[in-house]
């Protein structure tokens, strides 16, 4: 099997792998949620939603039945000897996954509502690529349903404003987002960069697992500020009510103009769908997460 | 309290029913979100009758996976879809068609309260994601119509057994969980903010 052959599977499989099984850290702290709730309410939606990942884990069939839209965080290491064709072969890939799993079609011209039936379509799947040293390929998938794509929030605040400005903005999209996202959600927040680089590094910081903490100290302990502020509101699961809206809340930042002060907060649904894998220039591949038996 | 309906259902067993009440369904469901609102609204606006009577029914708001086996149909995924999108035309479509059960998540307002107290019908909350359960109840698919809308907004007719659990958020006496929950947090968003010191 010759590289770009390799790579293609390696795709289909993280796709599959991603559309039957929630990321595990996300499972493991859904339980903790069941345990914690004390309403009816919040615990018959918790209780479905644990019962319904062990079932498409066992029955092989996908979580949620909006499969999501394809999206790539790829890091291709320099002496990585496919490149510019890696976008061709995702399409590609794409493709095929949707065909044999099969996956939702979700890729809609937004002018003339033609839906394209593959989940390929104008700039889809959705590709971000980072130049790396190396010769290996990391790539990291997720597949983002609609419902909670649709309450991810940008605040170009005034930098006067400060850490509570931030905090301030956190709160308001989560009253905006209520019951819409599908809660419990992962929130990821961006701060600084620019209008589009902090929803980037938002999203990407909601992929971080659940239980690998975050290594800044002081953002560790405004993460759990702002879980706890966030999961105060009440929402519970479902916006039914209960102690658990988020699951976490991860913070990433970057420099920024000093006249700006972006803040991009990303939610992602309980049925957090993201793969990981490696493919090695001599056409190996393994699929680092999630681990399946 | 745990209530098993089968439908149809009649009107005085969806006022029985209270917020908070767990709900499973038994019989035919239909499927039907954004599209088939909008053509189903146009339809009974011009006197034309739907390609299914719906009065007694349940809706899903449910955009699903189907696959086509050797000229039949099966369900590979099954889940609701966000309920808010609905809300500008639910209160009418009820109206017209006396549906009584409105299923999905992330639930529906005012005008769509209103018209469930005013005729009878409850908003059953799905939880969201939950796919492969609610695959599980279906027992086979009776009938699609208007399929030129896609598989996803096409109307499914499916036989369910023990569709569930789902939960009254809206019910025939005005109440509604959701805008419940939403007032609370509203009351403690002040607080919040107050230890923010903003």
């Amino acid at each position: 099997m010759n590289l770009e052959e390799s790579l293609e599977s390696c795709v289909v499989r993280m796709m599959e792998v991603a559309a039957f099984n929630v990321s595990p850290d996300v499972t493991k702290a859904l339980r903790k949620a069941l345990d914690r709730e004390e309403s009816d309410v919040a615990k018959i939606n918790l209780s479905a939603i644990v019962e319904n990942i062990e079932a498409a884990k066992q029955e092989r069939k996908p979580v949620c039945q909006d499969t999501g839209t394809p999206t790539f965080f790829l890091k291709i290491g320099e002496d990585f000897p496919v490149k510019a064709k890696i976008h061709e072969i995702l399409r590609r890939a794409v493709r095929r996954a949707t065909k044999e799993i099969p996956l939702r079609p979700n890729a809609v011209n937004p002018w003339t509502l033609e839906n394209s039936g593959d989940n390929t379509g104008r700039m889809v799947p959705i590709v971000h690529v980072e130049i790396v040293e190396g010769n290996s390929l990391e790539l990291t998938y997720l597949a983002k349903g609609g419902g909670s794509e649709n309450t991810v929030q940008l605040f170009m605040l005034s930098p006067v404003l400060g850490v509570n400005g931030i905090k301030k903005a956190v709160l308001e999209a989560i009253y905006r987002a209520g019951p819409k996202p599908c809660p419990p959600v992962v929130v990821g927040v961006g701060v600084g960069g620019s209008s589009e680089l902090c929803l980037k590094i938002a999203k990407r910081a909601a992929l971080r697992p659940i239980d690998q903490p975050n290594p800044d100290e002081k953002l560790r302990n405004l993460e759990r500020e702002l879980l706890d502020m966030i999961n105060s509101s009440g929402f519970g699961p479902m916006g039914l009510g209960g102690r658990t809206y988020a699951l976490a809340v991860h913070v990433d930042w970057a420099h920024k103009h000093p006249a700006s002060l972006p803040v991009g907060i990303s939610t992602i649904c309980w049925a957090l769908r993201k793969s990981v894998a490696k493919v090695h220039s001599d056409g190996s591949f393994e699929i680092l997460a999630p681990e399946v038996v | 309290m745990e209530r098993h309906f089968r439908i149809p259902v009649s009107e005085e067993k969806v006022r029985s029913l209270r917020v908070g009440d767990v709900v499973y369904l038994s019989g035919v469901l239909v499927t039907g979100r954004d599209q088939v609102h909008r053509r189903a609204l146009q339809y009974l606006r011009e006197g034309k009758t739907l390609p299914m009577d719906l009065r007694d029914g349940a809706l899903y708001h449910c955009g699903p996976i189907m696959i086509e086996k050797g000229g039949e149909w099966r369900v590979y995924g099954f889940g609701p879809t966000t309920s808010a999108r609905m809300e500008p035309v639910e209160a009418e479509f009820i109206e017209r068609t006396g549906v009584r059960f409105i299923i999905g998540k992330g639930g529906m307002f005012e005008r769509t309260t209103e018209a469930m107290g005013r005729l009878g019908a409850a908003y059953l909350a799905h939880p969201g994601g939950v796919s492969v359960l609610a695959t599980r109840s279906v027992k086979r698919v009776k009938d699609v119509h208007w399929l030129d809308l896609g598989i996803p907004e096409a109307m499914w007719v499916l036989e369910v057994e023990d569709f569930g659990p789902t939960i009254v958020a809206i019910d025939s006496h005005g109440s509604n969980l959701y805008i419940d929950v939403m007032r609370k947090a509203e009351e403690r968003k002040n607080s919040i903010l107050r230890s923010l010191s903003i």
